[in-house]
């Protein structure tokens, strides 16, 4: 069984304003292909074992290895490559760059990894964004979009560069129950027909439920 | 790299206001450098060019000096004795350089040099009814000393062909013609230092526009003050010069002295209080123009900053899709690049039209210098320190807002 995510025996402390250990090693694999929830108290350290995983937050003690690579102890010129050709990040809130359009948006990540021509990424950005159901907005100013709408453009952001993984933090934690039903059946069509790989932060139960696995932390521990 | 540009654009175009106003201030900062400079210069050289127009590159003369020695001290010299011969005067010595025209033919043949004058001057008193005023008359080769100040172009009435007609015939500076009331054709009695008394008649007025000249001298023949100092025509007491180049007159004065046994001064020597004049102002301009500069500098260091603190969000999303540091402080030095580039450019296109305005303003100088509007320069290299140099203020109160935005921590922003 070939793995998207593998971390080993996460240890994460934050000094200020005291000592405190917020992840108290914490192993995990994730499937390639797989729909995981990530669900706990408020507290628990979901956000916290999030960045560790998209390896933004690289000060922690343990080990991360996506899609075969192992990602501890690397710089953060390289994190920032890998992060840009094999992580998609969903945030809570919608987190678009305001002065740009959507399709712009869109197209930054693919920009910067600069594996296509504009022109085909462009292209691309126009496919995503028809998948998600919001081509229509292309043109628009990402700031005059409602907020399930941004929530698309950021998944639709976060598929560009086809990564290995797409984390959210509660990606669907700002909209409403409809607007909820929709990212969330997003999420399933990309795994089930794409084979994307997804881990998402939620509060919400129904949401948990009907993914394919639940991970529950508990005072920095899987439980 | 070309993204890093779209996106730097993008941010300066969402606030255009500020990013005009920061350009704004790197415009105001170099304009004004450019004007103040021009200007300062121009006034430099103008204070020059009056000033070598009645000064010679290289002067030779007689110093006479007191004499070191005695003949006292040159008898039993370091042996037991102590000689003192108190308060030692000069001789009675003559003022000239006596193989004098043997040095004029010697320096003529020099490559360097564009023109020489040998003269014969004297002090003298200028009788005006019961009232003495004290001059000079200055024997010279009219043309030799056409040659070296341009006395055409300074003559005020009369020609100096003229001098040539009479034996006594002079030309009179501007200012000494009024305070003695003289026009062409008039009569003045002069007094030599030893008590001869000639009449001259002036033949000629000129104007240098230089008081100490114009106050005192007058032009003769050489023949005429010879024949006034009871000399004979070998008899001279300057040779001017003037030089091809003249900021080479010191290394050539040098070679003289070497050569010659008498004084050999340059210009330079010769005015070094004006020429120290010019380093101040010079000074005076380039710290003021500095001081403008880094003004200008802390407004970009402040516009980036607030761009920064503004858009520390957009910074994290981007560094959160895999911007590297590099990339963010990339996208703020091309800001403050811009606002540097576009801010010198416009700031170099204000300094000029405003040079050239005030170059057209009409300045009344008395009549001391040869002008009739504000001196200025437009010299290219001082518009290249001032792009370079704004150039380089804004790289500098770029860099560091960009290092901190390129050094901002995605996960602090994110989790809100
Ligand atoms: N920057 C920080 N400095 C100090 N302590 C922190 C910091 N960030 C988080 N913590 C602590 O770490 C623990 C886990 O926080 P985390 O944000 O991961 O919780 P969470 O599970 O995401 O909660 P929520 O559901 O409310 O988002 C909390 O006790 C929190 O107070
Ligand atoms: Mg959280």
């Amino acid at each position: 069984m070939e793995f998207a995510l593998k971390a080993e025996n996460i240890i994460k402390y934050f000094y200020e304003p005291v000592e405190f250990q917020a992840l108290k090693g914490l192993s995990l694999e994730v499937k390639k292909g797989e729909f995981v929830s990530l669900i706990g108290k408020s507290g628990s350290g979901k956000s916290t074992l999030l960045y560790v995983l998209s390896t933004m937050d690289t000060d922690y003690e343990g080990n991360l290895e996506i899609n075969g690579e192992t990602l501890t102890g690397k710089k953060q010129n390289e994190l920032a490559r890998f992060r840009n050709e094999h992580i998609g990040f969903v945030f809570q809130f919608h987190y678009l760059l305001p002065e740009f359009s959507v399709l712009h948006n869109v197209m930054l990540p693919a920009l910067k990894l600069g594996r296509y021509q504009r022109s085909e990424i462009e292209d691309r950005a126009y496919e995503k964004l028809k998948l998600l159901g919001i081509a229509e907005h292309a043109p628009k100013k990402a700031s005059r979009l409602s907020g399930g709408q941004q929530q698309r453009v950021a998944i639709a952001r976060a598929l560009i560069n086809e990564p290995a993984v797409i984390m959210g933090d509660e990606p669907t934690g700002n909209l409403d129950s409809a607007n909820t039903q929709i990212v969330f059946d997003i999420f399933r069509e990309l795994t089930s027909k794409y084979h994307q790989t997804i881990i998402a932060v939620t509060h919400d139960d129904e949401f948990a439920r009907n993914s394919d696995r639940i991970i529950e932390l508990k005072d920095g521990l899987i439980i | 790299m070309l993204l890093l540009f779209e996106i730097a654009k993008t941010q300066m175009l969402s606030r255009l206001k500020q990013s005009i106003i920061a350009t704004l201030g790197v415009t105001f900062g170099i304009g004004m450098f450019i004007l103040m400079i021009s200007f300062m210069t121009g006034v430099n050289t103008l204070l020059e060019e009056t000033m070598l127009s009645a000064t010679p590159h290289i002067r030779i003369y007689n110093d006479i000096g007191v004499q070191k020695s005695s003949v006292l001290h040159e008898w039993k010299q370091g042996k037991q004795f102590v000689n003192v011969v108190h308060h030692i005067k000069p001789k009675k010595e003559k003022k000239n350089l006596k193989n004098g025209f043997a040095i004029v033919e010697d320096i003529r043949k020099d490559e360097q040099v564009l023109g020489v004058s040998p003269q014969v001057s004297t002090q003298v008193f200028y009788n005006y009814g019961a009232i003495q005023i004290g001059g000079s008359v200055v024997g010279v080769n009219i043309f030799e000393e056409n040659k070296l100040f341009d006395l055409v172009s300074k003559m005020q009435a009369g020609r100096i062909e003229d001098l040539l007609t009479s034996n006594d015939g002079i030309l009179m500076g501007v200012g000494l013609a009024r305070k003695l009331n003289m026009n062409i054709g008039d009569k003045v009695t002069v007094s030599t230092p030893d008590g001869t008394l000639k009449v001259l008649q002036v033949r000629g007025i000129f104007k240098y526009g230089i008081g100490a000249i114009d106050d005192t001298r007058s032009y003769a023949n050489i023949s005429t003050v010879q024949k006034m100092l009871k000399e004979d025509t070998r008899y001279i007491t300057d040779i001017n010069l003037k030089l091809k180049d003249y900021y080479q007159a010191k290394t050539i004065a040098q070679a003289y002295q070497k050569r010659y046994n008498y004084k050999i001064e340059d210009w330079e020597t010769a005015n070094a209080t004006i020429l120290v004049s010019f380093t101040l102002r010079n000074i005076i301009t380039y710290v003021t123009s500095i001081t403008l500069l880094v003004v200008a500098g802390f407004g970009i260091y402040n516009i980036l900053n607030m761009t920064i603190y503004e858009k520390m969000r957009d910074i994290a999303i981007l560094k959160a899709q895999g911007f590297a540091e590099k990339d963010v402080l990339g996208i703020f030095m091309i800001q403050a690049l811009t606002i540097g580039v576009l801010g010198g450019v416009s700031g170099l296109l204000i300094g000029f039209l405003l040079s050239w305005w005030v170059s057209t303003i009409p300045f009344d100088s008395g009549g001391f210098l040869a002008t009739e509007t504000f001196p200025v320069n437009f010299n290219p290299f001082h518009y290249a320190i001032g792009i370079v140099f704004g150039v380089l203020t804004t790289i500098f109160a770029g860099y560091f807002p960009a290092r901190k935005a390129g050094k901002i921590d995605p996960v602090e922003i994110l989790r809100g």
